[in-house]
């Protein structure tokens, strides 16, 4: 089975600590055995005067001295069953030691590896993602496995060792009430096996209905500032109680379906024990066993059976953990972006040329047709256009977050699709239009691309950005924890906040997506500026509905329905009849006021 | 930040939980019973069958044996059936009833406690914690009930049976105790540590998820995994550490308890040996201190769980019982009902005239944003609110909202302090619209209503024409009807705005608040829907929040804010005339405004 692979894939090296602590079990369920028979054999025949039938037992007490050398030193008992006590109790603790040691570190492997998973993600995965339904199942279902494992899997070699041992020393016994004393265990088996199909089935329902629990939960609370604005907080009970109900409904359904399970079970576990009562009876009537026997196997089909159907249930429970690990294969198997395929590497001056580039999201529907335009290390590209013209997904294209269908981009020269899609990111920074901060300190915020730039150059970075001065008014200054969305700080500031955050790296490309227009003209100069006076200059592609910004651009396209209508720079646009004339001729303000 | 108050009495609040399910809870006490008297009963079979069959070498009655054992155990299966059955009830009905409570309360805490809390550290109260706490009430509750019913059954018989022995036997007993106090103190806080680290990884993974279209533009996967893996390998040292406490703890009460059996054992045997008692009383002893012992270790691994999961209803019962900053004053919820239960019909109607006197206000940081403002807003007027940011032109309109309220001073609605009102009288009243337009998952359809849960499918449509997002939203596939993925993600910024546009103009409110609602529409149709919005906005109060001065300039009034003052207040015209601080702001953002005009004019299809 594929979840089993992938349970043993992530225990990996943890293996050999689980199995011994199932050994470990095993010797704890061997002392939790051997003190009632110490105590009833010192009552028995220490104290009592009952013969001792067992060889072993024999001896042992003759290593203690006798009979009657015990019977006058009954501390000497009393001390071996505090023995006894403290080494079950060891083996426990080791057990649990080892089991939860060795459930944690696949846990923890497991949580890494899904949070990894998530994180490289393509893009568009993430358009269409549901935050809550992908939390639950990190969250929940990982709990789920943790538990299977950390506590129920590990005792099933407790179970498995006191029903080999049983059967043994029952065969050995009488093979024939031996047979009649395990005569129900396939039906018991073949029970527990249905009911893990069907557990399988309806724990696949309450899970999900879980989920659906979080993600109305989740954008319940992501999205709050509405709810309220709304006063939509009934409506949102009501949503969030009819998923809470569904929930509930599924999960007592699943509990339902186990108590049959639980009742029947144990129903066939009785069964087992009347028959041997009856073939019992009717064998030591007839002569065939004797009484001591059979009063043996009545003690003894409560050592057989009563495992067995703990076994069952553990079986049970494992369909949950199936159905866990199933929900979480299906993060797992989602292809993820390969960021670096050893491709190249190469050292970026910031020249891009767009040759015959054609995009399309979904099949025949082009988001982007026939894109040509070079841009030299250090020139500014302005682009302009309406909404769902494709701007953004130009940029896209350029940052590889999406692979185009035609044509070639060539960074200096180079193709695209050869560069490592990290070395790509690492030198094109893109200012997103929506701006995300994590719930870390604005300096973490600001340093987020490289927590070890230094000081100076955050200093320098939020200046430029205009948020120094915002960042000061803080009691903590940079040492301000930001609410998990940024919640604290106005949408001006967290756009400021996400330009110093691409300011900072220095990359050889920067692009603005519509960022800049959340911010004042004078910021907007001074970013622009600042990028020009550099060094290295930085090639810049802006895309800005202002003019003022989009003037001083070296080449200036406009984009309409996927396709550029028009390009140049100030001065030949001026040239032309079209837009950028238009816009020219109504430059002096004064006038129209 | 991640705190709750310890001295929340969570036993208190199981308390209160299991009585509000007690009939069940005392049914499964009553099956706890008579499955326990079965279960002690199914020896005597053996026994029956040894003195009646064996025994007396006869096969008499051997049917009717079979008969009864078979309808006792029928009856115990059934019980078994029972007890799971009833315990799931009462297990999933107060993980709904806590789930639900906790949703309730976090519905009604004002603005000021989501800035404090993260998404996913509230997500893993109302999932995790919930669910371990419903747990242990149904299943462990029973259990610890029949439990301590047995210990004490078990040490009154043996006290009757011969003080002496029994006190021996009981020694062990505050030993236990003192053990008990200890672990759990350690088993509590280990917890806590634990309960307390998963939140901060649901917290995480949200954030990793909401934020992963920025850490891939960052390049940030490798440095976002090393603090996800620190904080994984804390969770794995603290849960080993938990589990190693408790897995100590239990041990060392069976150890105990075989010492109490060897005290027995070793003083009881000499008196047999010296006749002082008689064989049959140590031989009972013996199994009643064993019997005595058992449920004690039952009542120990309960006691651990339900101490683990102590961790787990301190988070959850702090958010059920924490009051909200911001709440409706009792006699308001009386007559005009909550925002569960609005009385509307109580309801005063809405004019729109707005008034902030002397109002004083300060975040919980304690810097002072407004000293002394006062504003008067005539029912209908329009005004736009001009300032950098910071100025305090949010905290007005946070204000105006409710979402919170003055620190001293009062504003008033048509004349009514709103204080004396529920919150939900202005927010049923008001038409948002915010920068960052949240959408929720649903069709487009289902987002529009969400301003106007009676809004017809026409009212819809027009609202979305008066918008111009009619038409972009008709040639999708599925129209209005189109799913809309979180947060909206598979519309452009702009497309979110113009749906949440529509979404309070169906609501057809007394007062419009635009905070930088049209930030992100394209130039084209921004021009388009300028005039839409100043239609719907007529003879309605409204607040405009705006960069783009088009925007603001047909304004009734329009307030210049700088550290929470007025500094100019009027029509555009006169402020301009006046040339101050309005003058140089306009004449700075005139160039962008006129450029954005000519853009909205350039042909949109080639």
């Amino acid at each position: 089975m594929k979840e089993v692979k992938t349970l043993l894939k992530f225990m990996k090296g943890n293996i050999i600590a689980y199995l011994i602590g199932m050994i470990f079990v095993i010797i704890a369920q061997f002392f939790a055995i051997l003190a009632p028979l110490v105590i009833r054999t010192t009552i028995d025949s220490i104290i009592g005067d009952e013969l001792i039938t067992s060889q072993i037992v024999v001896k042992a007490v003759e290593v203690f001295g006798g009979k009657y050398f015990l019977r006058e030193n009954l501390w000497i008992i009393g001390i071996l069953i505090i023995a006894v006590a403290v080494l079950r109790g060891i083996f426990m603790f080791l057990k649990s030691f080892l089991s939860s040691k060795s459930a944690e570190n696949t846990i923890k492997a497991l949580r890494d590896a899904l949070y990894d998973h998530i994180q490289k993600l393509p893009y568009g995965f993430h358009v269409k993602a549901d935050t809550g339904d992908l939390v639950q199942r990190c969250t929940s279902d990982i709990e789920t496995i943790r538990r299977f494992l950390g506590i129920q899997l590990v005792e099933v070699s407790g179970s498995l060792f006191m029903i080999s041992f049983v059967l043994y020393v029952m065969l050995k016994l009488n093979t024939k009430l031996a047979l009649v004393s395990v005569i129900t265990l396939p039906i018991l088996f073949t029970f527990a096996y249905l009911f893990f199909t069907k557990v399988k089935k309806i724990y696949q329902e309450v899970d999900e209905a879980e989920a659906a629990i979080s993600t109305v939960l989740q954008e319940n609370l992501t999205g709050v500032r509405v709810v309220k604005a709304f006063a939509r907080q009934k409506y949102e009970l009501v949503k969030f109680d009819e998923k809470n109900r569904d929930y509930t409904d599924k999960a007592y359904n699943l509990m339902k379906i186990l108590a049959i399970y639980w009742g029947c079970s144990d129903f066939i576990c009785y069964m087992q024990i009347g028959l041997l009562l009856l073939f019992g009876s009717i064998l030591a009537l007839k002569g065939q066993i004797s009484l001591g026997i059979f009063i043996a196997f009545t003690t003894y089909i409560n050592m057989l059976i009563w495992p067995t159907r703990q076994l069952g249930r553990i079986l049970t429970d494992m369909g949950k953990a199936i159905v866990s690990i199933r929900r979480i294969n299906q993060i797992l198997d989602e292809p993820i972006e390969i960021l670096e395929e050893n491709h190249l590497k190469p050292v970026i001056k910031g020249s891009i040329s767009f040759e015959h580039v054609y995009f399309e999201y979904e099949e025949n529907k082009p988001v982007l047709e026939d894109i040509t335009f070079t841009v030299k290390p250090g020139e500014t590209v302005a682009i302009i256009g309406p909404t769902g013209s494709g701007k953004s997904s130009l940029i896209h294209l350029l940052a590889r977050l999406y692979e185009y269908t035609k044509g070639s981009i060539k960074i200096d020269g180079i193709e695209l699709k050869c560069i490592d899609k990290a070395w790509i990111r690492k030198n094109v920074g893109i200012v997103q239009q929506e701006p995300f901060l994590f719930a870390k300190t604005i300096r973490e915020n600001i340093k987020l691309a490289n927590p070890t730039i230094d000081d100076v150059r955050m200093y320098e970075a939020a200046k430029i950005a205009n948020i120094d001065k915002d960042i000061l008014y803080f009691d903590k200054g940079y040492d301000t924890l930001i609410g998990e969305r940024g919640v604290s700080l106005s949408g001006g500031q967290k756009q400021r906040m996400t330009i110093a955050r691409i300011i900072i790296n220095q990359c050889p490309i920067v692009v603005f997506d519509d960022s800049l227009s959340a911010v004042d003209t004078e910021t907007d100069l001074s970013i622009r500026r600042e990028l020009k006076n550099r060094k290295n200059k930085s090639t810049t592609i802006i895309i800005s509905h202002r003019i003022s910004t989009v003037s001083e651009a070296d080449l200036i396209i406009v984009l309409d329905n996927g396709k550029i209508v028009q390009r140049g720079n100030h001065k030949s646009l001026l040239k032309e009849e079209g837009l950028y004339k238009r816009i020219y001729q109504i430059q002096n303000p004064i006038d129209h006021i | 930040m991640d705190d709750y108050r310890s001295n929340i009495n969570v036993w208190k609040e199981y308390f209160n939980l299991i009585i509000s399910q007690k009939k069940l809870f005392i049914t499964l006490f009553i099956l706890n019973i008579v499955i326990g008297i079965l279960d002690a009963a199914f020896p005597l079979f053996t026994r029956y069958a040894v003195d009646n069959f064996i025994v007396n070498s006869s096969l008499n009655g051997l049917r009717e044996f079979m008969l009864v054992f078979i309808i006792i155990a029928l009856f115990q299966s059934f019980n078994i059936y029972l007890f799971v059955a009833l315990n799931g009830k009462m297990e999933t009905i107060i993980s709904y009833t806590i789930r639900k409570r906790a949703f309730e309360n976090l519905q009604i805490q004002p603005l000021s406690f989501y800035d404090k809390k993260a998404i996913g550290w509230l997500m893993a109260r109302l999932t995790s914690d919930i669910t371990r706490i419903s747990e242990i009430i149904s299943w462990g509750f029973g259990d610890l009930a029949w439990g301590l019913a047995m210990m004490i059954a078990v040490a009154v018989s043996m006290l009757l049976l011969n003080l002496k022995l029994a006190l021996i036997t009981l020694t062990v007993v505050p030993l236990l105790a003192v053990v008990s106090i200890y672990f759990q103190r350690k088993i509590l806080s280990a917890q806590r540590k634990v309960r307390k680290i998963n939140s901060h990884i649901t917290a995480q993974y949200n954030e990793g998820i909401s934020g992963a279209k920025t850490t891939k533009i960052l390049n940030r996967e490798e440095i976002n995994l090393l603090e996800f893996s620190n904080l994984t390998q804390s969770m794995k040292a603290a849960s080993v550490k938990a589990t190693l406490i408790s897995s100590l703890y239990i041990p060392i009460v069976i150890i105990l308890g075989s010492i109490g059996t060897a005290l027995v054992m070793t003083y009881g045997g000499i008196r047999v040996a010296t006749n002082t008692i008689s064989y049959g009383t140590i031989v009972a002893f013996i199994s009643y201190s064993m019997q005595f012992f058992e449920p004690i270790r039952q009542l120990a691994t309960i006691i651990a769980e339900v101490q683990s999961a102590k961790a787990s209803a301190e988070r959850v019962f702090f958010l059920i019982e924490e009051v909200p900053d911001i709440a409706d004053q009792e006699e308001a919820v009386e007559k005009y009902g909550d925002f569960f239960n609005p009385k509307k019909e109580n309801w005063p109607e809405i004019k729109g005239k707005v008034e902030f006197k002397n109002v004083f206000f300060a975040y919980e940081d304690g810097e002072l944003i407004l000293e002394n403002f006062n504003l008067t807003v005539e029912a209908g007027e329009s005004i736009a609110l001009v300032g950098e940011t910071g100025s305090g032109k949010s905290t007005i309109v946070n204000l105006l909202c409710r979402f919170y309220e003055p620190t001293r001073g009062e504003i008033l609605i048509d004349g009514i302090n709103y204080k004396d009102m529920p919150q939900v009288w202005i927010h049923e009243n008001l038409g948002y619209v915010l920068q960052s337009p949240h959408l929720f998952s649903g069709t487009i359809k289902e987002n529009i209503k969400y301003g106007n849960l009676d809004a017809s499918d026409e009212e819809i449509i027009e609202a979305c024409k008066l918008v111009n997002c009619h038409d972009f939203i008709v040639k999708m596939e599925k129209g209005y009807d189109t799913e809309v993925a979180q947060g909206g993600s598979s519309l452009s910024t702009g497309q979110k705005q113009l749906i949440s546009l529509a979404r309070a103009i169906v609501r057809n409110p007394k007062i419009f608040v635009l905070d930088e609602a049209t930030s992100s529409i394209d130039t084209e149709t921004e021009s388009i829907i300028q005039s839409a919005i100043d239609k719907v906005l007529k003879g309605r109060t409204s607040f405009i929040i705006a960069h783009r001065l088009s925007t603001i300039k047909k304004a009734d009034r329009i307030l210049v804010i700088k550290d929470g003052k007025i500094i100019e207040e009027g029509k555009h015209k006169d402020l301009i005339a006046r040339k101050g601080y309005y003058y140089k702001l306009y004449t700075n953002q005139y160039i962008e405004e006129k450029s954005r005009e000519v853009l909205s004019n350039m042909p949109s299809e080639t």
